[in-house]
């Protein structure tokens, strides 16, 4: 990638992954650890935890993959 | 402040947690960070309105397919397929792949080496400037229009869901798109719409994963679907011998040519909203690649569309009904099946980022409205018809006013509709009166050097008024539907489909007859424009996997195959 190119939107797509990621992966930890009174159908799959470190991975490798050049 | 807080409360459908609005307001926050990035990128007419004609095929083809992909579609579908059971997959197979796939290999060449920056331009180019101004009159007036009913429609669907003021929906959403596209252009539509579309899967995908874990696999939904509907409502093309055995109405040839041809083939190649994506490709193997990658991607969006629509009558514990029942009773409609399967599976977090896939739906939708309404507007009307010699900034400047003019114009016409809700089925039947004439014109353009200008106008302006009379012939005297339609059992999605196939070969009858009759363009002013007159670049020192025809070729037989399982 040029300095000059646009930063590539694989990039934003990759934070917007990361950040969504952390966060969903974060509150079914949270949820695992003090289960809520009324729980979502199949709870204890913990679709939040799996889905959300699936989604950080994701965000993670493309934000290094497609990271703009420093200087 | 106040007024945000104020839509945050009242009755909802869900209730989302403080990391849901986080997640939801970082949606917001990233798209105007792109806009604001790529405002510098923006500055030439080629830039602003072909996104610079550098897009790779992937981006351009993803984008291709977010434009289509807004929330209404989605819920519209899920809803849809709980009415009607996978019939409504049609509307993702047979109505959208073969026409993808046709515009990638045959029609694309043509768009993209005449240089035309829309789809009137093309027009201009091969039939002359009153084919053009009646195209794209009749599209920038009804694109603005239907962005308006969407944008009604999914603040609607805000209030119902999440308890969101109409008005905070409204406003918010608009305003947000106004600054993204207007600073950005075309290129920051085409982000943002690749971003909406990973969103969309990202947000959405867990609902069928989850649902089939919960209905025990395909054949366990199978079974439980026969029990609370009917064994029909899992079949393709089983029941489609006569327009009684299925749910829809319909018979399979109303699908096969009303859909699957004149429809599916008008609006995937001619309508300019979705071809306009193709256009920014950055070389002609791009453009002809991005609709095989696109139809590649629509093949699997039954999944989370289709899908949730079939798994809620296996496993939700009460009857969805329609809108006015609904209402009567208290109880949930068929449109409301998505957010109730997602609000089934989804906890905080997850239940953000499906929201927010909804949102990512609505504004791609509505972006994609806006930068083509500015495109047609600039070059087809306002630089055709006002001012033909003007500077490049200016056409720029203009394209940037009439994005937030084309905005301001929906948000008015969503708080018509508000007031006179039956403006919503006038302009979508209004919508249907231009797509499948002008998918006449423009595919008898590309394919026809005889076809002539006077032939190519009185063609698009007959099949137009052909299907405005048959619609209004319906309107006045219901028992007319037996001869449009073919059948008095026919419902309204089957009146649709027979009617554009009527006025698509009332329009092509009209342009053979009148182009025999008049003068053809001399065959020197064809070039680049139709086929035979067109000198297309060949891919025989291409490899067999970078030919977008074996990529084509690969889909069809995807394609075919998925037809066959779900008989």
């Amino acid at each position: 990638m040029r300095p000059d190119e646009p930063i590539s939107i694989w990039f934003f797509i990759g934070i917007s992954l990361l950040f969504n990621g952390v966060l969903i992966f974060g509150a079914g930890l949270y949820q695992l650890v003090h289960p809520p009174a009324v729980k979502v159908i199949l709870f204890d799959l913990h679709a939040g935890v799996w889905w959300g470190g699936l989604l950080s991975a994701l965000g993670l490798i493309y934000c290094i993959r497609y990271a703009p050049p420093r200087g | 402040m106040t007024i945000i807080i104020a839509a945050l409360t009242g009755t909802r459908l869900v209730h989302l947690s403080i990391v849901d609005l986080v997640i939801v307001v970082f949606y917001f926050a990233l798209v105007l960070a792109i806009g604001f990035y790529l405002k510098g990128r923006a500055n030439t007419g080629e830039d602003f309105f072909l996104a610079g004609r550098e897009m790779t095929a992937w981006i351009a083809g993803l984008s291709f397919l977010s434009a289509n992909l807004g929330a209404l579609e989605l819920m519209g579908w899920a809803a849809a397929s709980y009415q009607y059971g996978i019939l409504a997959t049609h509307w993702y197979w047979i109505g959208a792949i073969p026409a993808m796939l046709f515009l990638g290999l045959v029609m694309m060449p043509f768009y993209y080496i005449s240089k035309t920056h829309s789809v009137p331009g093309y027009l201009k180019l091969r039939f002359g400037e009153s084919s053009r101004a009646l195209s794209a009159i009749s599209f920038a007036f009804m694109t603005v229009l239907m962005s308006g009913i969407n944008m009604y429609a999914m603040a609607l669907v805000m209030k119902v869901v999440l308890g969101w003021d109409i008005n905070f929906s409204i406003w918010v959403s608009s305003i947000t798109v106004a600054v993204y596209v207007t600073l950005g252009g075309l290129r920051s539509a085409i982000f943002n719409e690749v971003l909406q579309f990973i969103l969309i899967w990202a947000g959405a995908l867990l609902i069928p994963i989850l649902g089939l874990i919960e209905a025990g696999g395909w054949k366990a939904l199978q079974l439980k679907v026969a029990q609370n509907a009917s064994v029909e409502y899992t079949h393709l093309w089983s029941t489609l011998g006569s327009f009684r055995d299925n749910p829809m109405g319909i018979h399979w040839t109303g699908i096969v040519f009303g859909l699957g041809f004149v429809i599916s083939f008008a609006y995937w190649t001619t309508d300019f909203l979705v071809v306009q994506r193709v256009l920014a490709a950055k070389d002609l193997r791009a453009a002809k690649m991005a609709p095989v990658i696109g139809a590649a991607f629509k093949m699997f969006v039954p999944f989370i569309v289709i899908l949730p629509g079939l798994l809620g009558l296996a496993v939700l514990p009460w009857k969805l009904t329609g809108e006015a029942t609904a209402v009567a009773t208290g109880g949930h409609s068929y449109n409301e099946v998505l957010p109730l399967m997602l609000a089934r599976y989804c906890g905080p977090g997850l239940l953000g980022l499906g929201v927010t896939a909804l949102i990512a739906g609505f504004m791609s939708g509505m972006a994609g409205n806006v930068s083509a309404f500015s495109t047609v507007w600039t070059y087809d009307i306002y630089a055709a018809l006002f001012r033909k010699k003007a500077s490049d900034a200016h056409y720029v400047s203009m394209g940037r006013w009439s994005t937030v003019i084309g905005v301001l114009i929906s948000i008015g016409t969503a708080y018509l509709v508000m007031q006179f809700l039956s403006i919503m089925d006038y302009v979508q039947a209004l919508f249907s009166f231009f797509v499948a004439p002008l998918f006449g014109t423009v595919i008898l353009g590309m394919l026809w050097k005889r076809a002539s200008p006077a032939g190519g106008f009185w063609g698009l302006l007959a099949g137009t008024a052909s299907s405005i009379g048959m619609w209004a012939w319906v309107k006045v005297d219901p028992s007319a539907l037996g001869y449009v339609a073919l059948s008095s059992d026919a419902r309204d999605m089957a009146e649709n489909m027979y009617r554009g196939l009527w006025s698509w070969i009332i329009c092509v009858v009209v342009t053979v007859a009148v182009s025999m009759l008049t003068k053809p363009k001399p065959e020197s002013e064809l070039k680049g424009l139709v086929y035979g007159a067109t000198d297309i670049p060949s891919e025989a020192q291409v490899p067999l996997y970078e030919r977008p025809a074996f990529w084509a070729a690969v889909v069809a037989i995807v394609f075919a195959v998925l037809n066959i399982i779900f008989w």
